[in-house]
């Protein structure tokens, strides 16, 4: 009865206007959510949408709440773009915080000048290791990679626990579960601009987050492996015709995918908490799948993404604070935002079609057989 | 053994009949004027090549498709077809080569789930028991599906068409996957079905088989009822002849290129051995030949018979495990990926357009890119320059008239046969020393398909071996200077195709070699 079928050529002014028409529709069924709660529709959405914007400050807070999800997210474009499915940044994250953590911890003899690089390295190594494991499973014995990842995930959180509880623990953290706290050197700065000093929290992490995101549309959009991820991901047996080997094509995505998600890791936790815990991502690894797609897997789109999502969730806290509103309203409305954003780009990529039944089939009681066909 | 045929009277209405049935996809008539009736009780064979149409007729009296014109009837009534569920409730009951059975569910929970709501499991089990019984069909309720056999399968599958009273069952390529005792047991099981009154359209292309079923069979060729006739009395030839059409023998050949005689063949394949790699996958059994500069060798045969894995060990998608395997001028390019057997010379046209040879959600640049990119000049240290892969589709488009809606659309947005001459182009402009193609011409309208013809013949003529995958004998005919047969993996001896009649290859098409010798 709906058939959807793809548009073979997508206009640019459709691909602009789609998404600002879902954040509209979005302020409509909000205001009237809020409305029917009992919430000022227009206060909700003042501090949804207008007051984390009202100061640099604040809109450098956004970026912050944002980078994460943008370094995560790059990577996961890569990965689903190819068809493979890592759902365990979450995982990638905590192993890329430890290694770096690692090194910073137990290595304060590095150079100051060599301790970043030395962190990042370990971080990427430390979330490709935990995204190899899915991939060699997936590529030697054709495990589901959507599994593997995600229960690696679980593995990786008890791996933090028990470190920071056990034999990384600050002897004199009184107990908490904490690990010493990182040397300067270790730590990411925040960016201070000559006559204006910082910014919010606005730290290197951010401009190095969107550097990535800008050589990551370069890569994917204009050199060979970029094309080799999405003609394995659009049509593999046309990607074996080429020459690309299937296998090597699936571990390059775990791996870069994992890297920058341990590179994530790394960059929370030297830039916003300075020292290791229990809890270095919360949800980030989860959060950067929507993130991705609502991009289209499209590096650049990944930005912008990123901001609206943090948007959404900076905005929720507000109203929370401001106008006492419960966390799980907020975060309908935040479901609502998502849903439609990604609805409009369904409706942008496929034209939908309602066959409503023919009048003579209507007439002669053949509806049911309508079914299948 | 009694046949149900000869019970028939005429007067008898048709279980159902097809009256100038069409159906055409963009340019193409799969279906053009299709008609024909299937009576009570009776066997009746569709027979074509791959191509013909036959699929297309079946997916329409199945209603999976609308025909564009014409009308079926059952027993005298018009009726159209919305959809598979109307076409069961119809009495029309279908087994598809491919089987649709959950493996780890028992045969009789797979039945109920074809079935209307409320069937309990117990009382089904026994219906199934007594209709295999009657049939002699041997199916176990309580079996589960992964312990089955292909055969076990197809017999399950037959049972849910069964156990809804169809009057007419139809077979799409039944045998393709049976073993020769399990296709003897099928047809005893047909064979009672035909006695009981029941109708089957039985679709194949093994002339043997149809033969030895069915009472009469209707031929398609390129969509068209070549006509219905009584398969008793006719010979595999005869019947092979229609089937490929008498026409073959009046097109001219090319001629011999003279001047290269006497030159080393450009390709040598020595003992092409491949093991079968899945259940519907054809074993290649010690396949040799030569590719000749300046010849076209044809390599005839139904689809099935092992193109795909000759044309994947060719392409290099499938390495042989063993080297000098594939010998290229005096180099060893068994080993060779795709993207190095292009860099040696090679290029490859795969049968299938869409997925294989061409992306159809990119662009055509992009598609130029896909054989390109390990030849230099489109890329450099990784880096795509795609002002070049656009000059060169750009130059495709133009050396093959290939009719596009812009510049560079997107390959879905072509026809058919303008996306078969990009792709064929797009091998040819680099001038390989050895052309591989697979069904080059394969639902292409006849301009496009003169085009690419003519192509591949330029490209022999300056030089190059072509080796050309067909199962279109008027084509085979028309370019070829060589032809083998592949057949079940194997190939037979290479022989020059002015030695040879349309009826000889076709006989060993159809797994007939007694008339002229296969090489093993």
């Amino acid at each position: 009865m709906i058939s959807m079928t793809p548009r073979k050529d997508i206009s640019m002014q459709r691909t602009v206007l789609t998404p600002v028409f879902s954040v509209l529709l979005t302020l409509c069924v909000g205001a009237g959510i809020f409305a029917v709660l009992g919430y000022d529709p227009s206060a909700a959405l003042y501090q949804f949408f207008v007051a984390p914007l009202s100061r640099p400050d604040q809109v450098a807070d956004l970026f912050v709440k944002a980078c994460p999800l943008i370094i995560i997210a790059t990577g996961l474009a890569f990965c689903y773009r190819a068809n493979v499915w890592n759902i365990g940044a979450e995982g990638q994250i905590v192993m890329g915080a430890v290694c770096a953590g690692g090194v910073a911890l137990f290595f304060p003899a590095i150079p100051d000048l060599l301790m970043m690089p030395a962190m990042i390295i370990a971080a990427m190594a430390g979330g490709m290791a935990l995204a190899f494991i899915p991939g060699i499973l997936k590529t030697r014995f054709n495990t589901n990679e959507i599994l593997v990842s995600l229960m690696l995930t679980y593995v990786a959180a008890l791996f933090i626990d028990w470190l920071v509880r056990g034999p990384w623990r600050d002897p004199e953290s009184f107990g908490f579960p904490l690990t010493k706290s990182y040397g300067d050197a270790a730590l990411i700065q925040r960016v201070e601009l000559p006559g204006i000093g910082t910014i919010g929290q606005l730290h290197w992490g951010v401009v190095a987050a969107l550097a990535l995101a800008v050589a990551a549309y370069f890569v994917m959009s204009k050199t060979v492996f970029g094309f080799q991820v999405k003609v394995m991901g659009d049509a593999p047996r046309a990607g074996r015709f080429s020459g690309f080997n299937p296998a090597r094509t699936t571990l390059g995505v775990l791996c870069l995918s994992g890297a920058c998600a341990g590179v994530a890791g790394m960059v929370e936790v030297s830039a916003n908490m300075g020292q290791l815990q229990p809890e270095v991502s919360f949800g980030y690894g989860f959060t950067a799948i929507i993130v991705a797609f609502l991009a289209r897997l499209n590096p650049l789109g990944v930005i912008m993404a990123g901001l609206v999502v943090a948007l959404a969730e900076l905005g929720g806290d507000r109203a929370q604070m401001a106008l006492g509103m419960p966390k799980v309203v907020t975060g309908l409305f935040t479901g609502i935002l998502l849903f439609l954003l990604l609805a409009g780009e369904t409706f942008n990529r496929y034209h939908v079609q309602i066959n409503w039944p023919r009048f003579d089939q209507l007439k002669s009681g053949q509806l049911k057989s309508d079914e299948e066909g | 053994m009694t046949h149900a045929h000869s019970a028939i009277s005429a007067e008898t209405a048709p279980v159902l009949e097809a009256v100038g049935i069409t159906k055409s996809f963009g340019d193409f008539r799969a279906n053009d004027a299709v008609s024909f009736a299937i009576k009570p009780g009776e066997i009746h064979a569709l027979l074509g090549e791959n191509g013909a149409g036959k699929s297309t007729f079946v997916k329409l009296v199945y209603g999976l498709l609308q025909p564009d014109a014409g009308q079926f009837f059952c027993h005298g009534n018009p009726l159209s077809i919305s959809g598979p569920q109307q076409a069961r409730q119809l009495g029309i009951g279908m087994v598809f080569q491919h089987f649709s059975l959950f493996e780890s569910l028992s045969v009789a929970e797979n039945i109920q789930l074809a079935l209307p709501a409320g069937e309990v499991l117990t009382s089904l089990s026994a219906r199934i028991r007594e209709l295999s019984d009657a049939y002699g069909l041997a199916v176990d309720p309580d079996a589960y599906v992964y312990d089955l056999s292909v055969g076990q399968q197809q017999r399950v599958e037959v049972m849910r068409c069964l156990l809804q009273n169809p009057s007419l069952l139809i077979m799409d390529e039944p045998t393709s996957v049976l073993t020769p005792q399990e296709t003897k047991q099928l047809f005893a099981v047909l064979r009672r079905f035909a006695d009981k009154g029941m109708a089957v359209l039985f679709i194949s292309h093994k002339l043997d088989e149809i033969r030895a079923l069915t009472s009469r069979a209707t031929v398609l060729r390129r969509g068209r009822n070549v006509g219905t006739m009584d398969t008793k009395g006719k010979s595999n030839r005869q019947l092979a002849e229609l089937m490929v059409g008498s026409e073959v023998a009046d097109i001219s050949r090319h001629k011999e290129p003279g001047k290269l005689a006497g030159t080393p063949p450009v390709c040598r394949i020595t003992k092409l051995q491949r093991p079968k790699s899945t259940a519907f996958a054809v074993a290649l059994d010690d396949i040799s030949f030569c590719a000749n500069a300046g010849e076209i060798l044809a390599i005839a045969g139904i689809s099935g018979n092992g193109q795909d894995e000759l044309m994947a060990a060719l392409s290099g998608e499938w390495q042989p495990p063993t080297g000098d395997v594939i010998v290229l001028e005096g180099t060893d390019i068994s080993h060779f990926n795709p993207a190095a057997r292009r860099r040696a010379g090679v290029g490859v046209v795969p049968e299938e357009r869409n997925g294989h040879a061409a992306v159809p959600s990119m662009r055509l640049s992009d598609n130029a890119l896909l054989t390109h990119h390990s030849l230099g000049q489109t890329v450099r240290h990784g880096v795509i320059d795609h002002t070049a892969t656009k000059a060169i589709a750009a130059q495709i488009i133009q050396a093959f008239d290939v009719r596009v809606p812009n510049d560079d659309p997107m390959a879905a947005a072509l026809s058919g046969g303008n996306l078969q001459k990009f792709v064929v182009g797009r091998e040819i402009l680099k001038s390989p020393r050895l052309l591989v193609v697979a069904q080059p011409t394969w639902g292409v309208d006849v301009g496009a398909a003169v085009s690419i013809r003519t192509a591949m013949l330029d490209l022999a003529a300056n030089g190059s071996a072509v080796i050309m995958i067909s199962q279109d004998l008027e084509e085979v005919f028309a370019i070829a200077n060589k032809i083998a047969v592949l057949h079940d993996g194997r190939l037979s001896d290479v022989m020059p195709a002015d030695q040879v009649t349309a009826e000889q290859i076709g006989l060993l098409m159809g797994g007939d070699d007694a008339r002229l010798g296969a090489s093993r």
